[in-house]
This record gives structure tokens, sequence and C-alpha cells, in this order.
């Protein structure tokens, strides 16, 4: 039990080397590879925040001087505050509405009582929660499209003969000149009184589709078209129908293919996603970022740089998430997936 | 005479080239019986897969072709189960998954679910898998692999198995082994196997005939040469039999003559009819197939 534990835990690249040293194996190596590990990274991080510091200060903007790092999480924990303070009062809202319709009713049990919804602002959580969720739906979508036209474009040379060209020149398109195309058909097409979706959410998501559908598109591509000949033969020896050659043969073996094109397009969109927002002004981190720059107060650059660095910690941990899977259902588990 | 199971009926093809058409088989001639089993030996690029891909219908011959019990064809299909050089396992499914997907596509709607298990396991362990079977093909042995390929190929219950070059890619041990498993199978279950080999001894202890093909271009059926060797064989005793040793010494000779000779003249136009006559062939008891019919 013990000895399945401490190799679950060593197969975790980052913990192998502590967990030899509290076995005592090697201390000396042991030791080195944690500093290679840890430290040097650490090291390199204090030394980029030193320089930051001693930069930003000498830089004067309209706003005051650059924040540097200490201003930075000033700011980081005024937003975590405010989004407490906002949860409070939105509790103290609930409880009140509650109480007083329990009296409405102990008076009159036929009373009409009307619950409302707290209508705060968005807090910053409640933004990056938004923005998490409209690039979610957004990738999503995306790889709804580009996995089914993917295969078929893979096994068939006339069907990429035909959308190839196609790829090549919507792969490049910036997220700004689709937006507005995008922001015009969904008004003209999205009609109704009662939207289930806000429109400023439906342009960023199909607009992160728009920008983020092509890696795993061209990556699918390229997995389906190099399935390995004998394998083709093996389905064509067993006469199997196209759905089940697919299903049982070409998918599994263009997986790994796939998932490095999802890890670059999940990617992609996170990137695009904060500039759809801005435009749209579809309530997620994008727009947070422009109304703190319209904003200019003394915090507004301040609160960007809080942005900054949690756009770059979610886009970080959004491609550790999907190489997790990547590792959990890849069949070649020698493969080194990185 | 029904004994004609299989029959290679003047199959040539030519591939195009930047150079041109490129003609690698003539008009390769060859009537096979019912549980015989035949190689097909010959130099590296003398055709000997193209004509294995040809029977299996995954090349088409540009002219003659493939009549398997009196029908032609001309796709692939399960009646004609291939054992890979490679082993073709996919490597995502387990042994028995490999064979599942073999036996649910032949099988659909013949047999139930537990007679498919059964029929699954079956096979498995004719091929002496039945200990690892719910192993990957990367956590078992290249030998393992190989045995599994074939539990694959014998659950699709084909009419012809056929088999390029099964053993190649393994060590002189585990070859062995397996070329006595098939041996079993064989004396059980008396398939029809078309063999590919480069290996003298190998053609010369499975096979009832050794059909020796002469180099490309335009490579065709050089010799044939039949087997007499009774059944069971066993490969120790065989050593010192004196029969065996000439046989191995005749696709030697031949092989030995043939090497590098590039425009050898194939035998005479009408070579089947010579084989077929047994003319050519050094053996004076009748063939197997013959007396299966």
């Amino acid at each position: 039990m013990m000895a399945q534990i401490s190799q679950r835990l060593e197969s975790a690249a980052w913990l192998a080397p502590w967990v030899r040293l509290l076995k005592g194996e090697n201390p000396r190596e042991q030791v080195s590879a944690i500093v290679r590990g840890v430290g040097v990274p650490l090291l390199a991080f204090l030394l980029f925040l030193g320089v930051w510091d001693a930069a930003a200060s000498r830089i004067q903007t309209s706003l005051g001087a650059v924040p540097g790092p200490a201003q930075v999480w000033e700011q980081a924990q005024g937003l975590w505050l405010e989004h407490r303070q906002e949860r409070e009062k939105a509790e103290a809202f609930y409880q009140r509405q509650e109480e007083r319709n329990a009296k409405k009713l102990a008076q009159d049990p036929t009373a009409e009582v009307k619950w409302r919804s707290y209508n705060g602002r968005p807090t910053y959580l409640d933004q990056i929660v938004t923005s998490l969720y409209t690039v979610f739906v957004g990738f999503s979508l995306a790889v709804l499209i580009a996995v089914p036209v993917g295969v078929v474009c893979g096994l068939s040379k006339t069907m990429y003969a035909a959308v190839n060209p196609l790829i090549q020149i919507f792969k490049p398109v910036s997220p700004l000149a689709w937006l507005p195309l995008v922001t015009m058909v969904v008004s003209a097409v999205y009609v109704t009184d009662d939207p289930l979706l806000e429109k400023s959410f439906v342009n960023s998501a199909i607009t992160v589709t728009l920008c983020c559908m092509w890696p795993t598109l061209v990556n699918t591509i390229v997995g389906v078209s190099g399935l390995d000949k004998d394998l083709n033969n093996v389905s064509l020896v067993l006469r199997l129908s196209w759905m089940t050659k697919v299903r049982k043969v070409v998918l599994p073996f263009a997986v790994p293919m796939i998932f490095t094109g999802m890890r670059l397009s999940l990617g992609v969109g996170w990137m695009v996603l904060i500039a759809a927002e801005m435009l749209a002004q579809n309530p997620g981190l994008g727009k947070f970022v422009w109304d703190e720059f319209q904003n200019g107060s003394s915090n507004s650059l301040g609160r960007i740089m809080v942005a900054v660095f949690t756009i770059g910690t979610i886009g970080f941990a959004l491609d550790r998430g999907m190489l997790a899977i990547q590792r959990r259902i890849a069949w070649d588990k020698t493969a080194d997936i990185r | 005479m029904s004994a004609e199971h299989l029959l290679i009926d003047h199959v040539s093809i030519e591939f195009d080239t930047p150079k041109g058409k490129f003609r690698a088989l003539d008009r390769v001639n060859l009537r096979i019986g019912k549980g015989e089993f035949v190689s097909l030996i010959g130099h590296s690029g003398c055709g000997k897969s193209t004509v294995l891909n040809i029977i299996a219908g995954l090349l088409q011959a540009t002219e003659g072709g493939i009549v398997l019990d009196g029908k032609e064809v001309n796709e692939p299909g399960p009646e004609r189960a291939v054992v890979f050089q490679n082993h073709s396992l996919l490597p995502w499914l387990t042994a028995y998954e490999n064979v599942e997907l073999a036996v649910r596509q032949v099988f659909r709607g013949k047999k139930n679910k537990r007679e498919m298990k059964e029929w699954i396991e079956h096979n498995l362990r004719l091929a002496h898998m039945d200990h690892a079977m719910h192993r990957k093909p990367s956590e078992i042995s290249g030998g393992m692999k190989q045995r599994v390929g074939i539990a694959r190929a014998l659950a699709m219950e084909p009419s012809v198995l056929l088999m390029d070059e099964p053993f190649g890619a393994l060590d002189a041990l585990t070859r062995a082994h397996l070329q006595d498993s098939l041996m079993e199978i064989q004396n059980a279950l008396n398939n029809t196997v078309v063999m590919i080999t480069h290996d003298v001894d190998e053609a010369v202890l499975l096979s009832d005939r050794i059909v020796m093909m002469t180099n490309g271009l335009a490579a065709t059926i050089g010799e044939v040469l039949s087997v007499d060797l009774p059944r069971p064989r066993d490969r120790l005793a065989l050593a010192d039999d004196s029969r065996y040793n000439h046989l191995r010494a005749e696709v030697l000779r031949f092989l030995h003559e043939r090497r590098g000779n590039k425009t050898a003249p194939a035998v005479e136009e009408d070579s089947s009819t010579v084989i077929e006559n047994g003319v050519k062939m050094p053996s004076k008891s009748p063939r197997k197939a013959q007396e299966a019919a």
C-alpha cells in the first residue's frame, strides 16, 4: 500500500525528488534535483520581480507611475475584498427579502410575494467565471465542428483538396476582424424577446470558435491522414463500415494529434477571448480590462496588471488540465507527452 | 479435379512510376487445393508480397485475377484473413479486444454474445495466448503479438489464411516456437494457407508445396517444389532426415542461381500446366490436396 502510494507520488515529476529524499534514496542527487526543479525557477521569478520593480517606478504615465509588484498585490487584495463585500451585500439582500416575504405571508397567506434576484455589479471573480464559461462554450463548439470535418478531410483526398484552401485563408484572420461580422450576423439572426443567452456572450463565444477551431482541424486532418497503412489494411480485410472504421481505428489512432490540436486551440481561444470580450462588452475579463482602461483611476493600471497575471495563470492552468486529460486517455503510455 | 480451391489465374500487375509502367509480376499462375499449405519464397523485392496482397484484394491485378471456390474476388474480405508481418494489432485494444473486433464483424447475427466470447477465447487458446489475453500489445513480446495476430486471423474462420512473412521480425527461438504452434494449429484445423517467407527451413518445415519466384522485373513462378515429408513433422528429427536436407538444398540452389540474375528467363509460357501435371515436381507421392479431394 505504502509502496503504491509512493509510486503514485513519484510519477508526478515535481514531487518525485521530495518523495525519494524522504525515503533516503541518494540524498545528494535528490537535493540537486529539487534545486533544479524548484530553486532555479523561484530565483528567476524573484529576479523578474526585482527588474519589474526597478523599471516600473521610472515610468510615469498620465495615471501615475507604473505599478510595481507591491501595488499590484495590493490591488489583487482589493479586488478580493470587493468580491467579499458584494457577496455579503447579496446575502443581506436575500435575507431581508425572505424576512419581508415571510412576514407578509404570516399576515395574509394568500398575499402575492415577489422574489427578486440581486442585481449587483459583477465582481472580479464573477468576471473570471464568465470568461471561463464563454471560452468553454466557444472551444466546445470549435471541437464539435473541427473533429468531424477533420476526420472526413483526413480520410478523403478530394475533401481535403476542397477544404484546404478555405482553412488556409481563414486560419490567420484576427478576432478583431471576425467580431464586427459576427455581431451583425448574430443581431440579424438571433432575435428573441427573452434571450436565454446574452447577445454579447454569443458574439464572443462564436468569435472564439471561429478563431480557435483551426489548430484542431489541421491536427485532426494530419493525424487521420497519417493512419498506419497496416491498420488500414486490417480494417479493409475486416470490411469495417465507414463509421466502425472511424470509431474503432481512425479516431483512437488520431487521438494524440487531435489532442495536441485541441490544446493549441484552447490556448488560442483563451487569448482571443480577451480581445473579443473587450469589443463585444461581454462581462468577462476582457471587459474588466477595458472598463479599467476607460475608468482611468490611480488604481486602474494595477488592476489591469492583476488581470494580466490572472489571464496568464488561467491559460497555463487550462493547458495543464488538457495535458492531464491527454495523458489519461493516451493509449501509448510510453510516449513523452508534454 | 475438385481440389481447386484457390486459383491465381495468370496474374500480372503494373505500377505507374515516373519512368513509366513497371511490370512487377508477369502471369503468375497457381492452383491451390483445399487444406494445402503453400509457401512463396524468393529474393527480396521479387513480388512475393505483391502476390499475397493481390490474393487478399488489397492490390488489384492489372491482368488476370483470383478465383476462390469458383468465384472471382477483387476486394478484401475476412474469408481471406491476413496475418501481417508486423502483427498490425490495434495498439489501444487488448489481445482479447483485437480478436473481438474481428469476431463481431464476421459473426454479427450468427453467434450470440456468449458464443462469441467462447469463440474468441478458443482461438486465443489455440495460439497459446489465453494467459495474457487482457494485455495490450505494448505489454507483450513480439512473438506474443504475432500469436494474437494469428488468433485474430483464425477467428475469422477464413477459407484461405494468408501470411505475409509472419515470423520474419522475430528472433530464431521465438520463430521456432511459433512455427511449432502453427503446425499444431494446422494439424487441428487443416486450413488452406499461403505463406510468404524468405526462410528456407521454415518453408520446407511447414509447406506442402514451395513456390519459388524469379526475381523482378516481371517476376513470376520459377519452380514449384512438392514437400512430401510425412506429418506431423518434428524439427529435430527432420534435421538428420536426408529427404528434408535434399529439399532444403533444392530451394537453396534455386535461390542461389537466381541471385542477382535479373533477366533470368521464366519457365515456359504455360508453366501452370507443367506444374499441374507434376512434371516439374520431384515428388512421387500424390499431393495432399488431391487426397483431400
